[in-house]
């Protein structure tokens, strides 16, 4: 056994806790998480089946905490875990997962599979079997700030830019507001828009916010890449940031897995709760809405539908606000099928964007958001997760089907009222 | 072995050992499972925890959004054949009278005839389900040796059952202890196949609901 897998084995070992093996147990090969899962759903390839993604890890659980699995490994009876086989296992822990979570919603004896996927991929990273695209993004993470390599220097430049534009000056490092903003790097990079918004929304509803010079990237690979403490520092710069500066609420920005990086596992990272709350921006928009602090005027016109990010609403929990939003400024709003909880994954998340080797395949599982669009032939396609974003404007262009994509933050603050009103 | 020693054999000795196997093997495999305990979650929920793993407990027997029609076969044929191996176990009046006898515990039986088409029903059931693991791809792939075995354990005493109500086959003395040997494995095999599901699918179902109830999820 080489020295990696010796580690990656015994990191598996301990992630395996009660529910695993609870999972693991009541597993009866009943197949239909594949029927919940876009990778296999728009493939028909059975490897993809989410219960199959883990099977080395059910095998080592076997192996090492069943009286059965021990009996037969000294018996020489059972398949240990090899290099090889979680080199070959890494396509589908990662290229055909997004950590989506559609599988433990179908389960029919309940087993949370992608709770179960994230904690494999601890034990995969660990034994080197990391897709490069994720490893790179995670080490400029920790190394300079953001997976895409956005510095200070580039949020600087950007807060410059938006002041000039909006007339509004971008508050950096200023104690005890009550909201501390969080950007992503694909906001800082593509889509500036994001940080306009919002400054202009929070003048609007009075509220006091500030940008964090030692923690503003939201984003964290390292539990895309399913490596804990990478994640933990990635995820401590926040907590730091958001302590010394005594805020209130940190706002986690247009992302998904931000969101469940620092709202659900970053008390877990950091082995301890947080002194503040943490906040989706669609959470923050709708108590300010419900407050009578956010007004809007005017209705956009025309046909427009909203894509549940997968980490926001089915593995967040953040389902209605984005709807009572849209429904603000939106006269004409329809619903895909299947959409909220059962939303399909636009089949970018998870990391698999970083992958340049999945790319076809995420081509490919796109059809299933197609033919979810096919069927509400939306003007214009709404959602709240710069990840999401990207991949559905590429499989867009791909499938040459002309519709523009935009933020749910930014078409609120179209909607305020003119200023001075 | 004449077949009385046998039947003899099955209701003594065999039924002892097997009940003895399992309820150990049940006991064992549930400390082996819930015995690793998991770690708390920090992150601050956002409702009250509640009843959500309870919830999901229940919620799981239905089908999830737009999932019945991806796969019919196995939802319906799922449910015939739970529902009535349930019914022909539990309902079936020499079946309470043997629970009787070793806890003391009885309640009212059905008819035998309504049992017999039940049994029928539960039979042709399973026999679907088996149909469908061969013909579906993605339940061909996933299926091993266990699956079959275990499919065949469970069917087995369902047959003799049946055939030795109805005095097929083989003269009743025998059926019937063939009957009990084929419970006699079910009830080995129980504890340390998939087929321990009986027991974990409420403790999978409860962390699943707990775990997602603790984000506002119901799942």
């Amino acid at each position: 056994m080489s020295a990696s897998l010796d580690k990656g084995v015994r990191v598996l070992k301990e992630v395996i806790d009660a529910p695993i093996a609870s999972y693991f147990s009541s597993c009866v090969h009943c197949g239909l998480c594949a029927e919940a899962c876009l990778f296999y759903t728009e493939t028909g390839d059975p490897k993809y089946t989410p219960i199959h993604k883990l099977e080395p890890m059910r095998r080592l659980y076997e192996q090492e905490y069943t009286l059965i699995g021990r009996l037969k490994k000294v018996l020489g009876l059972s398949k240990p875990v090899t290099d090889a086989e979680l080199g070959e296992w890494q396509e589908l822990v990662y290229n055909s997962c997004t950590l989506c979570g559609r599988c433990s919603l179908v389960c029919p004896v309940g087993n949370d599979i992608v709770y179960m996927v994230r904690k494999f991929r601890e034990g995969m990273a660990v034994s080197g079997h990391a897709p490069e695209g994720i490893v790179e993004a995670t080490r400029r993470t920790v190394s300079t700030g953001s997976p895409m390599g956005v510095t200070m220097h580039a949020v600087k430049a950007q807060m410059k830019h938006v002041e000039e534009e909006t007339g509004i000056s971008i508050p950096l490092d200023v104690e005890g507001v009550e909201y501390m903003v969080l950007l992503s790097s694909m906001e800082i990079i593509n889509f500036p828009e994001y940080l306009s918004a919002i400054a202009r929304i929070m003048k609007h509803a009075g509220k006091t916010w500030t940008l964090c010079s030692t923690g503003f990237e939201a984003t964290n690979s390292g539990i895309q890449i399913g490596v804990s403490d990478l994640a933990k520092t990635i995820v401590s710069r926040i907590v730091e940031g958001a302590e010394r500066l005594k805020v209130k609420t940190v706002i986690s920005p247009e992302c998904g897995h931000a969101y469940t990086a620092l709202r659900w596992e970053g008390p877990n990272l950091i082995g301890r709760p947080f002194t503040f709350k943490v906040q989706h921006i669609v959470e923050v928009l709708d108590e300010l809405r419900t407050q009578g602090l956010l007004k809007t005027e005017g209705f956009e016109t025309d046909r427009l539908t909203f894509h549940d990010p997968c980490q926001l609403a089915r593995r967040g929990g953040v389902i209605q606000p984005q709807r009572n939003l849209i429904n603000m400024v939106a006269k004409n709003f329809v619903e895909m099928p299947d959409a909220g909880k059962m939303n399909w994954c636009c089949g970018g998340g998870g990391g698999v964007t970083a992958i340049e080797r999945a790319e076809a395949l995420r081509i490919e599982a796109f059809k299933k958001k197609k033919s979810q669009l096919e069927a509400v032939k939306p003007d214009r396609l709404v959602t709240a997760c710069a990840v999401c974003r990207t991949t559905l404007e590429e499989g867009l262009e791909y499938y040459q089907m002309n519709i523009p994509v935009v933020g749910l933050t930014e078409i609120i603050a179209e909607h305020l009222p003119e200023q001075g009103a | 072995m004449n077949e009385l020693q046998f039947l003899t054999w099955v209701r003594g000795t065999g039924l002892n050992v097997a009940v003895g196997v399992f309820l150990l093997g049940v006991f064992w495999r549930l400390i082996e499972i819930y015995g690793l305990g998991r770690k708390k979650d920090l992150s601050a929920p956002r409702h009250v925890a509640g009843a959500s793993g309870w919830h999901t407990i229940f919620r799981r027997s239905i089908p999830a959004q737009g999932m019945l029609k991806k796969s019919p076969v196995g939802y319906i044929g799922g449910f015939a054949f739970h529902i009535g191996l349930a019914i022909v176990v539990l309902l079936f009046a020499p079946h309470i009278k043997l629970i009787q006898s070793l806890t003391g515990l009885s309640w009212p039986g059905l008819p035998s005839q309504f049992i017999d088409l039940v049994a029928v029903v539960t039979l042709a059931a399973m026999v679907v389900v088996l149909a469908d693991r061969i013909n579906k791809p993605v339940k061909r792939f996933l299926s091993t040796f266990e699956d079959w075995f275990t499919w065949a354990v469970t069917f087995l005493p369902l047959l003799t059952g049946w055939l030795s109500v109805r005095h097929l086959l083989l003269p009743y003395p025998t059926m019937l202890a063939l009957h009990i040997l084929s419970v006699e494995i079910l009830l080995i095999v129980l504890p340390f196949t998939k087929l321990f599901h009986a027991f974990t699918v409420f403790g999978s179902r409860w962390y699943n609901g707990a775990v997602n109830g603790h984000k506002g999820v119901a799942v």
